[in-house]
């Protein structure tokens, strides 16, 4: 078992004719991902290598049966496309780009409460689930089939996790990340309790960062819900306030979305706490 | 991205937010031009900077003569304003905004922000104007009241009265108040505000409400489509490496540490500058290459950093996905060969094609220690600037 993808997940791709969803595109296919559309409007008719390219997402779902897409488009048409995917009927829908404006965003979140479909992202690296599917920019070589579930903010900062996982011999049920921007489709709690109820995963890795306080309340929904181990940490500890860090969710602002009370949140609710990246690997070792 | 007040306080006129008469100056003679349109005294002259306390911090005065106004506005003007803000170095004050006093009878607050747990736009306000809001909320939380605005379905008359009857206003400032916020929230969402807070908002001795101070942040990800907007960056409020790094889409921020550092991702990059700070030394800066950086912008990071003279020491951590490592380290030789390197410089590299990447900079022969993981990284660079 594992969360939201396996090997039956069918997946289009908006905007697979550019540069980067063509390229990952190909990637996903050479990891086993079942991609059997793709769309970019305009382009209908036309192949990207061997997957068919439809005008609209309706079209590709009513031809291929396609049930996730995976988005690329450019930041201007991020809220529109994840919203004709919702309209098209696709349960899961992963938005890579980053940059969507976050009053788009705010309705596209609103948009989607009323669908029967689940959004990870934007801005973030998608989901995989080791030796079954990959939607997403992950490298996939870095993962390793098993059970530790690892959900995260970030990118890079979650392959690091994978890496040291897989080197230690442990392998991963699913990877999500969830994505960098204030306001989202999936967030943590979403993940943890889909890991809670997951038979194969066993145990949990967190990876937050500064900003917000979706941290503080995935700490508290673990305490009252979660039976399987959680070792957390949090990127951000020496930013400055009031400075975005990148990610356009990852800012202090006043007193709030601290990386020590985050911290402090982790402690409180029983989540072994990893305070130095490069001991993650060895930190789950010991828990697990 | 920030705007100044009174770039703040022009689109509120546009947007029929009332605001005190005033404009902006950029030299004694102006100051003085603005104060005798005003039509009577006192006037108030504030420094323009992008930065809160500047009342605090000398930047704000009021003038009761044509005199007092030359004499003011000859202090502020040019004057370094140092607030809790801007750092100990302060920003150099260039501009003013004269503007009329007001008969205040009693000050608000009043903001409108994107709330990230809900998805919607909150509307805050307190009847404490006036004083930090921070400090309000950690005091005396019941004294802000919160209204969420659904964002498919606007603004309506319910959220307007539960702000104005909560404030309890009087009878007579309930309409104009209403008129205001409607308004202001037309603004917010016509041109893809992240934040507008109005400190104090003002009750004046009839009954009428005024923006006296305003603050207005913009979506950065949204300024596509407002490109008039883009006109009233300011860049002399900006760091100047930080206005270089930008030019070619690099996330960087200056800090005051020693230890420079190239990460590619923003979480990676937060982490590495965390891992910097457990070994015992202090990060100089965040420098996120972005998850595709093309060689070109890792040879503009690199230059960036190593013009830098207070890092003594750089960190280069690498996680190939997207951005391949073999690319990234043609931007490293590409960099150090154009200014040459003359510090230590610890390089960490994993993922996508890094026997490549491994391979371009031992041929390169520069001087760089290589580590095999993060903890080892880590105990090198702190070793380099110890």
């Amino acid at each position: 078992m594992s969360i939201f993808v396996n090997k039956d997940t069918k997946v289009l791709v908006q905007g697979i004719t550019g540069n980067e969803g063509s390229f990952h595109t190909r990637q996903c296919i050479e990891y086993g991902t079942k991609i059997v559309a793709g769309v970019t409007p305009g382009k209908g008719g036309q192949k990207m290598d061997d997957v068919p390219v439809f005008n609209t997402v309706k079209q590709a779902v009513d031809a291929t049966g396609a049930n996730a897409s995976l988005i690329f488009v450019p930041p201007p048409f991020g809220a529109d496309a994840i919203m004709e995917a919702a309209d098209a009927g696709v349960d899961l829908i992963v938005a890579i780009t980053e940059g969507v404006p976050i009053l788009d965003m705010v309705k596209v979140k609103n948009f989607l409460s009323t669908m029967n479909c689940r959004l990870i992202g934007p801005n973030c690296p998608g989901i995989i689930t080791p030796g079954e599917c990959k939607i997403g920019i992950m490298p996939g070589n870095i993962h390793k089939k098993g059970s530790i579930g690892v959900v995260s903010r970030s990118g890079t900062l979650t392959y690091e996790v994978v890496d040291q996982l897989t080197k230690l011999g442990m392998g991963q049920s699913t990877c999500i990340g969830i994505g960098g921007d204030p306001v989202n489709g999936t967030n943590f709690i979403d993940v943890l309790s889909a890991f809670q109820n997951d038979d194969e995963t066993t145990g949990i890795v967190m990876v937050g960062e500064i900003g917000g306080s979706a941290e503080e309340e995935a700490a508290c929904f673990i305490k009252e819900n979660l039976t399987k181990p959680v070792v957390g940490f949090i990127a951000g500890l020496t930013a400055p306030p009031g400075r975005r860090m990148g990610h356009a969710g990852a800012i202090i602002s006043g007193s709030s979305g601290t990386g020590a009370a985050k911290i402090a949140a982790f402690k409180d609710n029983g989540i072994h706490v990893c305070e130095n990246l490069g001991q993650i690997g060895r930190i789950c070792k010991d828990v697990f | 991205m920030k705007i100044h007040e009174y770039q703040a306080k022009e689109l509120f006129r546009k947007y029929n937010v009332p605001v005190p008469e005033g404009t902006v100056a950029f030299s004694v003679d102006e100051a003085k031009q603005t104060a005798m349109t005003l039509g009577g005294f006192p006037v108030v002259v504030k420094a323009q900077i992008h930065a809160g306390g500047r009342g605090k911090g000398g930047g704000v005065k009021l003038a009761s003569s044509i005199e007092e106004v030359e004499t003011l506005a000859g202090q502020i003007l040019g004057m370094t304003l140092v607030t809790h803000q801007t750092g100990p170095d302060g920003r150099l004050v260039k501009k003013l905004l004269v503007e009329a006093g007001q008969k205040i009878k009693k000050e608000l607050y009043l903001s409108l922000l994107v709330d990230r747990a809900t998805a919607s736009i909150v509307i805050m306000a307190s009847q404490d104007g006036g004083m930090d809001i921070e400090e309000v909320a950690a005091r005396t939380p019941e004294r802000i009241i919160k209204v969420y605005v659904d964002p498919l379905l606007g603004i309506q008359g319910y959220h307007l009265r539960q702000v104005g009857f909560g404030l309890e206003l009087p009878g007579a400032a309930m309409k104009p108040f209403s008129g205001l916020l409607s308004n202001l929230y037309k603004m917010f969402v016509a041109n893809d505000c992240s934040m507008v807070e109005i400190n104090p908002l003002i009750l004046t001795s009839d009954d009428q409400v005024l923006a006296l101070d305003a603050k207005v942040d913009f979506d950065s990800n949204a300024l596509h489509r407002h490109k008039d907007l883009l006109a009233l960056r300011d860049l002399d409020e900006e760091d100047p490496m930080e206005v270089e790094a930008s030019k070619y889409n690099l996330n960087y921020i200056n800090l005051d540490g020693n230890v420079g550092n190239i990460v590619n991702g923003a979480g990676l990059a937060m982490a590495t500058m965390d891992i910097i700070k457990n070994a015992g030394a202090t990060p100089a800066n965040f420098m996120d290459v972005g998850g595709g950086a093309t060689s070109e912008q890792v040879e503009n990071a690199f230059r960036i950093i190593l013009a830098d003279e207070k890092v003594k020491a750089v960190l280069i951590n690498i996680f190939g996905g997207i951005l391949r490592c073999d690319n990234f380290a043609q931007g490293v030789v590409d960099a150090a060969k154009k200014t040459g390197i003359n510090i230590p410089v610890v390089v960490r590299m994993e993922g996508t094609n890094v026997v490549e990447g491994k391979k371009i900079l031992a041929d390169a022969g520069l001087n760089l220690t290589s580590a095999v993981d993060l903890s080892d990284a880590a105990q090198k660079i702190a070793a380099a600037v110890k």
